[in-house]
Parts: C-alpha cells; structure tokens; sequence
C-alpha cells in the first residue's frame, strides 16, 4: 500500500449538553457550525479551497436531510464545496473521519472537513404508520361519502407517537435496546454492579481534573444561546457524584435484577466535534501545524445482542493489521457507552477463552493498560452524542497524546447493531 | 412599426401590439424622474396613445431599482413656489396622460420604487411587483418635507384604502413586496423569471382594475372624516412638531378636504421653498455625497475582525453581519459575548423576521474568546477600553498576527491616532472608525486621519463604511474629532444651567423645543454619565472645559445614567426616565445658552480644520447626533442667524456667564463659511 499520508490539522468541539427531556436550542446543523467555524477562522486557507465535507449524523432534524450540506453552506465554504451525511450509528462520527481518511490517503482530495454532530434532544416524534396511512386516505377521497369513510377508519392507536430517539437506541433486529446489551455483556464477563459505578465515577474525576488543568479549553468552543446563556462545559459532568449516590439509582434497563444505571450509562446528550483533515500536500502548500496523522481504521461485526463487545475485534483487527501490541499504544479512547462495556472489553482482552473461540488466537491480546485508557474521562461524564462521539475521541486522542509525549492511539467505539470500530492515530509530543 | 422618438433614457420595444418601455437614466445607479426624463415620458405618451395597441408595460433596466423618485438634485434649483407647483402640475400632466391611455398599463416593479416612481406605478392600470426582499414600495416625501405631489396622495386612497394610504404617506416607510400585496397596493407578485409573463397575462385578461374595499374607505365618509383627521393629528404630534416639520399635517389636511390634484401641486410648491424642505433636501443630497465620496473605490472586506464586545463593539459587529459580513467579535469575557449574543439574536428577529434569515446572520457572527478570527480578517476594528496603553499593547498585539494588508482600525473616540500609531510597525494602516451610539441608528462614521494614515487607508475605511450602509465623514484626529467635539460643550452647560438650579425637564424641554431629538440631560444619561465624564475630562484640557461637579459627583456616587437606573434623572424598571412635571419656567436663556455653545464650538472646529466646510459640520451633527434636521445642521443655522449676530449674542452671555461664551475668532472670517458651490444647486 503507497497510500498517501493524512494529517489532522486542527478540530474542535461544543461542549456536549445534556438533554433535560425538551429540545435544546441547537439543531445538529446549529452545533457543527459552532464547532468549525473557528477552524475555518483561523485557518491559513479560504473555506471555499476545501475539497469536501463529511459529517456524520445518526438521527437528523426532518428539515436537515444531508445535514452536512447544510453545515458547508452555513459556514460559508460556497455552493461549490459538496458534502454528504454518513450514518454507521454510534461511529457515525468515526465513520467521517474514515471517509475523508481514505479520500485523502487516495490522492483524491487534500482539504476535508470531517466530524460527527447530533442533537438527541431534537430527535423528532413521529405518526406511526398507521396514522400516516389514514390521512393519505383521508387525502385521497374524492367525494363526501369517501371522505367520510376514510375518516371513521380513524382509531386512537393511530395516535400513538413514534420516538425516533428510543427507536434508534434499540435493535432492530433482536429488539434488546442498547443498555439490555450492556446487562448482557456485563453478565459474561461477571462485572459487578459496584465495579460499574467505580469506573463512571473514575470517568466524572478524570473529566474534573482534566477541566481543572485547564487540559479542555483548547478542544471546546463555548457554545451562545439567544437567550445570553454561555455553555464552556460538558453539562452532564457531576463533580459532586460519589459512590454512594451512584449506588442509589435503580437499573434502567432490567429495571429488577439489573446493574446498568443511568449514572454508570452514557448520558443522552446534543454536541458536534468537526476536524480538519489534511494531505501532505496541503500541509506544505499552507504552511499548516499538524495535530497528528490518522494511519488507518478497522471496522468489525458481532453479535447484535452483544455490542459492546465490538471494539475487542476492532482493535484486535487494527493491532493485527499493523503488527502492533497493546503495549505500542500510548494512548486508547474507548467510548464509554456503558461502563459495564468498557470493563467487558477489557476483560474479554484479557480473556484466554475469549482470544481462542472468538478472535481466533492463541494468545490473548491483553487488556489496555488502564492508566492510558480514557484519561480524562469518558462518555459516562461527557455524554455520548451518538453522531458526534467518533469524531470527539480521536479529536481528544490527538491532544492527549500531544500532551503525554506523542506516540501512538486508538480511538474505537462499541457500535448498536453489533459491530465495532477502532482508528489508528499518531502524534508527536507537545514538547516535539 | 418603428418609432422614431428622440428618447436617450428610455428603450421602447415593441411585440404582438404592446409596447415595452424600458427606463435606464443615463449615467445614473439608479432611476430618477428628471424633467428631461418626464418629457420623454410624455412625448413618447403622446406617439403611442393613438395607435390601437394591446397594452404597455413600464420597466427599469437598474439593477436594483425600478425609479427611486423624482429628481431631487432639480428642487434646488427651483426659487419659488410657482415654480415648484408648476414642476408638480407637470408631472401631474404626464401621469394623467399615462392613466387615460386607451389600453391597460403595467408597472413591473423590482427593487425600490419610491416617490414619484411608486405615483408613475399608481397611474398605470395594473402593478405587478417581484417577489423579494429587495423590492421595496413607498412614498418616502415626508422625509424630505414634502408630500407627494404627481397624484400620489390622490390616487392612493381609492386604491388601498384610507388608513393604509395615509399610513404609507405620513410616515415615509416602505413596504416590501409582499406588504404591499397585502396591501392590494400591487396586483400581484412574481419570481423575477415570471415578470414579463405575468404583465402580459394582465393586458391579455385585462381585469377590472383594482380597488378598495367599501369598508376601508368609510374613514373618507364625510362623518367620521373630522374625527379621524383629530386622530391622526394627536398620533403625528407625538412624532413631529408640526412648526418644525410641517409636511405631513399638510398631507393630511389634503386628505380632510378631499383635496384635487391641484390642491396637491399648490400644497406641494409651497412647502417645497419653504426652510424645513429646503434644509432636509441638502441633508439628504449631502448624505448622498459622502455615500458617492465613500463608493470611489469598492470596498475589499469579506471578513470584520471586532475586539472589545462592549457596547460599541458589539453593536458595530452585529450591525456588520446583518449587512451581510462574516464578522468575529472577540471579548476574553464570556459574558460580554453572550450578552452580545443575544442582542444579536433579538435585533435580527426584529429586523429580519424570517428563520433563515436570522440564521443565516447569526453564523456570519462568530464569538470568538482566542482571536481565532484575526487570522481571516481584512479589517480589524478594535473598540475595547478607552485607555491609550491598553489600546496600544492590542494594536501591537494584533498587528503582528494579522495579514500585512489587514486594515487596522480604532473606534476610540478621544484618543489621538498618532498615540496609537506608535504602538505599530507600519502606522499608515491605522485609520480611525468612529461609530455613533446606537450603530442601527446613527448613520454616521467619522473617518479619523491621523497624521500617519495613508489615503488608501482612508479609501478603503470609507468604501467599508458605505458598504454597511453608514456615511463615512472625514475627520482630522483630533481632541472629540467633530461631533462629540461640538455636542460636549452643550452637555456641559446643560450640567451648569442644572447646576443653577434650572429644573433638568425645563433644560431638556428647551433643547426638545429647539429640535433636538433628546433632551442633553437624558442624553447624557443616556450615553452614560461616566463615559461623559471621561470624554468631557479629556477634552477639559486642549479644550479648556470645565467639568461640571455635578458630573463627577454622580460618577463618584455610582449613579452612572440609564444604565445604573440613576443619573441626573432616576428610571423606571422599564428604563423611563421619571420626570417631574416641568413647573414654572425661569428667565435663564437656557436654549440660546445651550445651542451658542454648540455653535461656537463648531465655528472653532472649522477654523482650526478638523473637517473641511460647514457641510461637512452639518452632516456630521445631523447625522451623528440628530441636531435638528429641519434647521439643516448647526452651520446652516448660524448662517440663517447670521455670523455677525451670533457673535455678539455670544459676546453678551460672555459678559453676563463667564468666558465660555467668547465668540471664537472663526465667526470674524467669512472665508471659513463658505460652502462648497457644487452643493448650493
């Protein structure tokens, strides 16, 4: 493979905002125009020299089909600059990134706006089918009497909503939603309530120091409402959380005998994370400071009830690949879905059994050392904007390992469906 | 058949039996009805209303206007009022012509039509209008103290109604496009691609021409005539002084008498000679001069850079991005950016309605805490703290980050540019924008040359001040430049006649009565008492103001003006000021007092050359601070006085009030208040 390398020049993101059970004032399209307009800002080139952008979305508003267009345009890139919307579900954002990856690796383009937005607290509520039917019907008629009948066709059920956000968090095929997965993988690999809770409080205190440092900043752009309200942080960060009041929420999912909680889960929230992604070409002929070079993505299946154990065969995929070691990485953002999943793949790394009869190797591979596992935290404290959250881990993978001496990174996602995805990155230390 | 018409601004085509006139004023943006152009008009009337044609459609070839009104550069040139109401009857003759043609008549209105171009579009049988933004409708008159006068307040009752006509006439604003259909003041409107099909399905179907309903002409009823006449008389009493601004009492006198189309032209000729008319006429045309002044070069900004998101800052930057420019407004404080956020937010909604719209204006404003914009911008406008060090660090700061072709510019309103100038590398980017407060509001920008400022830096701060739809005056850096210069002596003094003992309503009523359109007290609240205090400390010395105690009594106490709820007048939750009823008035002369300041203070600001000529002074004050429009600006007053009196009235107060009042030296040379011939017509 001669593939031509491909820089990330620069991203950032809107701090991830909590859904409060209403829609927040930002649209998705509201969100990546937020986070990359300041990229464009201060970028060297003009945003019509862009070669495409690539966003990922999993549950756009009704009025922002191709939501990436939308966003070229808002931002001022011109009518020339085209775009399209990936949808891979929770890796949708990973997925852009793979997409611009690759157009850039092929020669084929030198500028991409790539990420990830979602605003889970505009996913609409729809008619049901049924509803949709009775109207056409009602529509349709021609005369009085047809009119008429048409009409007393109507029953209550008709009435009933269709929430597009519950929907997409729930399989479609074994009909478990996302936390009945994590209750099932919890279960295989025997973690234990408290080891949940343990795990999402270490994500709330790593995410508090990390802002306490003063290590956030220079990845978040402040989000402005109309109403002169400023969010600068991720909203769903407790620091006041301990092991006691974790203890205290009831199961959400097998709601009697289960272990995931809403405080152990990630949380449901609206954000956008948009890179600028770039060729070498492009780098030299702009003069442009790299943030670090994304080497290569793999993508992997599994069990549809079992989907958070997908990042395992991803990274095992990805190490195999470029015949690497747990131990070469530096760095792994592991998206925390849920934290009974984060600890299931380390386990099943871990796992002899696990290595033999399903990755198919003699050896197990090991679990990631977990002092270079999401070290500042994680979706159970940031939240999990489904679209969003690819582009955020490798965005925030890039900065870490700036910070940390440079190195080698994995960014990977557990994916509803049953699939998993995992990048390679590279960065040079800060110091470098 | 090919007509042989000596017509240079018009373009007559012709097609199945209707004629397409098309009018493209030669050398002109835009099209006005020159008396040139109207007797084309009417000659080629007169050719075509006795052929058996089909229909004439009526266009314009501008860009952007389809005829924005008589020609007002010719109402200068017109002595008396004969004249006036002859120019009027005229016009007058030739729409009647176009009324009375045998066969149906389209007005195709895309852009502004307005004044006498909206009465031509009356006078045709049908109005079809483009469907946009852009277009826009009016009878704008009032605004230069007159009235319609080619049958415009004739014609339009009967065709929207009373209410609505009188609304459109006495009020001077324009509706868009769709307004106007709502109105039933155009027939229909149409895409731009659908124009010409849509005039020739009118000629073709020829309808009964529009008119109003029964029910929105019964204020025309000769019962309710009266009553709704006192009405409206208390409504406009509330918006203009009638002794100041006569014309719409006049154009609402001629509704109350139902008044003929030579009522009209007569009403029209007086009020055309008269001083109101005459000194907004020279306002609006000197506005017009800057505009042309600023368009020399075109203007080469795709990206404003703002620093500072204090109230100035923030209102330069959003008023920027509704013009349509991608603009960053940097504060290191959050707060400032969300408020400025917000005030964003709320004044598009107003102004633009539409979601998209507003949208659409929101993200070309980006708030920006690291600065991330100067990387982009091709003018950098800083408006942060009035501190000469702190700019200067900025100003450093910045130019080491921006483009080398970066327009580098300050919004200081006290600070000399050749302190600031120091501070860069190369000083001739650095060019002075001094904006007026509110930005939505005021429509001047003083264009500050420092002794370093290059012409192109000059050229291209005014190309961008026209290009947001403000008037770029040039000015000389100075202390207060011209306008808060000339307004600060008079604030102050109405601090001393406070100080006297005057009742702060009886000073603001004086200057109200005068025609200023606030009075200095709340004006000063208004601006805020400790930026007066700073601007007028600052002037204190090269200008040898004394400031007043009372002033930095009230900084000191906190009482900072409407912002703090208390300053000279105490406020209401709702920001109104409470004022005490104005009681007995006193023998102090407090308006002669207040305006001589202002005027001595203008004299000394052409003699010392801080703007050019008096029109200059003018407009800057008429434009900057509102001074009595009517009067034409503080030099045209001091020239309708007379030079040689307001020096000795000033030499009187002088004599009984103190030394301020010493007539500068400027009132002795006439030289100095000579105006440009150009201008005088």
């Amino acid at each position: 493979m001669s593939d031509a390398k491909v820089y990330v020049i620069d991203g950032l993101r809107t701090p991830f905002l909590k859904t409060r059970g209403q829609a927040n004032e930002f649209s998705a399209a509201d969100l990546a125009v937020a986070a990359a307009r300041p990229v464009l800002a201060r970028a060297p080139f003009a945003p019509e020299q862009i070669d495409e952008i690539i966003v990922g979305c999993v549950i756009p508003a009704p009025d922002e089909a191709n939501v990436a267009r939308i966003i070229g345009l808002r931002l001022g890139c011109g009518k020339t600059v085209p775009a399209f919307t990936v949808q891979r579900n929770c890796a949708s954002g990973l997925q852009a990134l793979a997409c611009a990856r690759e157009r850039i690796a092929q020669g084929r383009a030198h500028l991409v706006l790539a990420g990830g937005t979602e605003a889970m607290s505009r996913a609409p509520i729809q008619w049901n089918t049924a509803m949709a039917g009775w109207l056409a019907g009602v529509l349709r008629a021609r005369n009085p009497v047809a009119r008429a009948r048409a009409i007393g066709g109507f029953r209550l059920s008709h009435l009933a909503p269709v929430y597009t956000l519950l929907l997409g968090l729930t399989d479609p095929l074994v009909k478990l939603n996302m936390g009945q997965t994590a209750e099932i993988v919890a279960h295989r690999f025997g973690i234990t309530r408290t080891e949940q809770d343990a795990y999402a409080l270490g994500s709330h205190q790593r995410l508090a120091a990390a802002y306490g440092a003063g290590q956030m900043h220079d990845e978040i752009v402040p989000l402005f409402d109309s109403r002169g309200r400023v969010y600068e942080e991720d909203n769903g960060l407790r620091r006041d959380t301990d092991m006691d009041k974790l203890a205290k929420l009831r199961p959400v999912f097998d709601r009697k005998y289960g272990s995931v909680t809403s405080g152990n889960s990630s949380q449901v929230t609206d954000g956008a994370a948009m890179l600028m992604l770039a060729s070498e070409t492009a780098v030299q002929r702009y003069g442009l400071t790299v943030l670090g070079e994304l080497l290569g993505e793999e993508w992997a299946g599994v069990d549809p009830s079992q989907m958070g154990l997908g990042p395992v065969h991803a990274v095992a995929r990805l190490l195999a690949r470029f015949a690497l070691s747990m131990d070469d990485i530096r760095k792994m953002e592991l998206n925390e879905a849920f934290a009974a999943q984060v600890l299931a793949c380390q386990a099943a790394w871990a796992s002899p059994e696990y290595a033999h009869d399903e990755l198919g190797l003699g050896t197990p591979i090991g679990p990631v050392d977990p002092a270079r596992l999401n070290t500042e935290g994680g979706a159970v404290a940031i939240g999990h904007p489904v679209g969003a959250s690819g582009a955020r881990i490798v965005l925030h993978l890039l900065r870490s390992l700036r910070r940390h001496g440079g190195g080698l990174g994995i960014a990977t996602l557990c994916i509803g469906g049953g699939q998993g995805g995992a990048m390679l990155v590279r960065a040079k230390g800060e110091s470098a | 058949m090919n007509m042989d018409i000596d017509a240079a601004n018009w373009r007559i085509e012709e097609a199945d039996e209707t004629i397409v006139l098309t009018l493209d004023v030669v050398g002109q943006r835009a099209n006005a009805l020159s008396s040139v152009v109207l007797e084309e008009f009417d000659r080629i009337l007169g050719q075509i209303e006795v052929r058996p044609l089909h229909g004439l459609v009526i266009r314009s070839a501008k860009v952007n206007s389809f005829i924005v009104g008589a020609d007002v550069n010719e109402f200068q040139k017109i002595s008396d009022s004969v004249q006036a109401t002859a120019l009027a009857r005229a016009g007058q003759t030739v729409f009647n012509r176009l009324a009375g043609l045998p066969f149906p008549s389209v007005a195709l209105i895309h852009g502004n039509c307005l004044g006498g171009g909206l009465e031509l579009a009356l006078a045709c049988t049908y109005r079809v209008a483009r469907e946009d933004d852009a277009t826009r409708l009016g009878l704008p008159e009032v605004r230069l103290g007159i009235h319609p006068g080619f049958a415009g307040s004739v014609r339009l009752p009967p065709l929207i109604g009373d209410l609505a006509a009188l609304d459109l006439i006495l009020t001077g604003r324009a509706v868009s496009s769709r307004q106007a259909l709502a109105l039933g003041l155009v027939d229909e409107i149409v895409p731009d691609r659908h124009l010409m099909h849509a005039a020739h399905a009118f000629i073709a179907r020829h309808p009964r021409p529009r008119r109003a309903a029964w029910w929105k002409r019964t204020p025309s009823w000769s019962m309710v005539r009266k009553p709704v006449t006192r009405l409206l008389q208390r409504q406009l009493r509330k918006k203009a002084n009638p002794d100041h601004y006569p014309a719409p009492y006049r154009a609402l006198d001629l509704w109350r008498r139902n008044a003929s189309q030579d009522e009209e032209a007569l009403s029209l000729g007086e009020l055309m000679v008269g001083r109101t008319s005459r000194n907004l006429v020279s306002m609006f045309l000197l506005g017009e001069e800057l505009k042309r002044h600023g368009r020399r070069h075109p203007h080469d900004v795709a990206h404003l850079h703002v620093i500072g998101a204090g109230t100035m800052g923030a209102d330069i930057a959003i008023w920027a991005a509704f013009k349509g420019f991608r603009v960053s407004l940097q504060d290191p404080q959050m707060e400032a950016l969300a408020r400025a956020v917000k005030k964003a937010h709320g004044f598009y909604k107003k102004k633009l309605k539409k979601p998209v719209a507003i949208q659409d204006a929101m993200d070309r404003l980006m708030p920006d805490t690291n600065g991330d914009g100067l990387h982009r911008a091709d003018l950098v406008i800083e408006a942060i703290v009035e501190k000469a060090d702190a700019k200067c660090e900025l100003l450093r700061s910045v130019e080491s980050m921006v483009r080398p072709d970066t327009l580098l510019a300050t919004n200081t309103s006290s600070i000399p540019l050749e302190i600031l100038g120091e501070a860069l590398r190369d000083p001739s980017r650095l060019v002075g924008l001094h904006f007026f407060n509110p930005v939505a509001q005021m429509q001047l920008v003083e264009i500050v040359r420092g002794k370093q400022t290059s012409e192109s830096s000059l050229e291209r701060a005014r190309a961008f001040t026209v290009a947001i739809e403000r008037l770029p005056l040039d000015v000389r850096s100075s202390p207060g430049f011209l306008v808060n210069r000339v307004l600060m002596p008079y604030l102050i003094e109405a601090m001393t006649l406070a100080q006297e003992g005057i009742a702060i309503e009886e000073i603001d009523q004086a200057a109200m009565h005068f025609g200023m359109p606030m009075g200095p007290v709340l004006l000063a609240d208004t601006v805020g008492l400790d930026i007066c205090l700073s601007v007028a400390e600052m002037l204190s010395g090269p200008l040898g103001i004394a400031v007043p105690e009372r002033l930095r009594e009230a900084v000191a106490r906190g009482d900072l003006g409407k912002k703090s709820g208390r300053g000279f007048y105490s406020y209401d939750k709702s920001g109104k000021p409470r004022r005490r009823a104005a009681h007995g008035h006193s023998d102090v002369p407090v308006t002669e007092r207040l305006i001589l300041r202002m005027l001595n203070e203008a004299a000394a600001c052409l003699r010392e050359g801080v703007v050019s000529d008096p029109d200059a002074v003018d407009v800057g004050m008429v434009y900057g601070t509102g001074f009595a429009p009517y009067l034409g600006g503080p030099m045209r007053y001091a020239e309708a006085l007379g030079e040689v009196g307001i020096a000795s009235s000033l030499q009187r107060l002088a004599q009984e009030y103190g030394s301020r009042f010493a007539p500068d030296e400027a009132w002795g040379r006439t030289d100095l208040f000579a105006r440009r011939a150009a201008l005088r017509g």
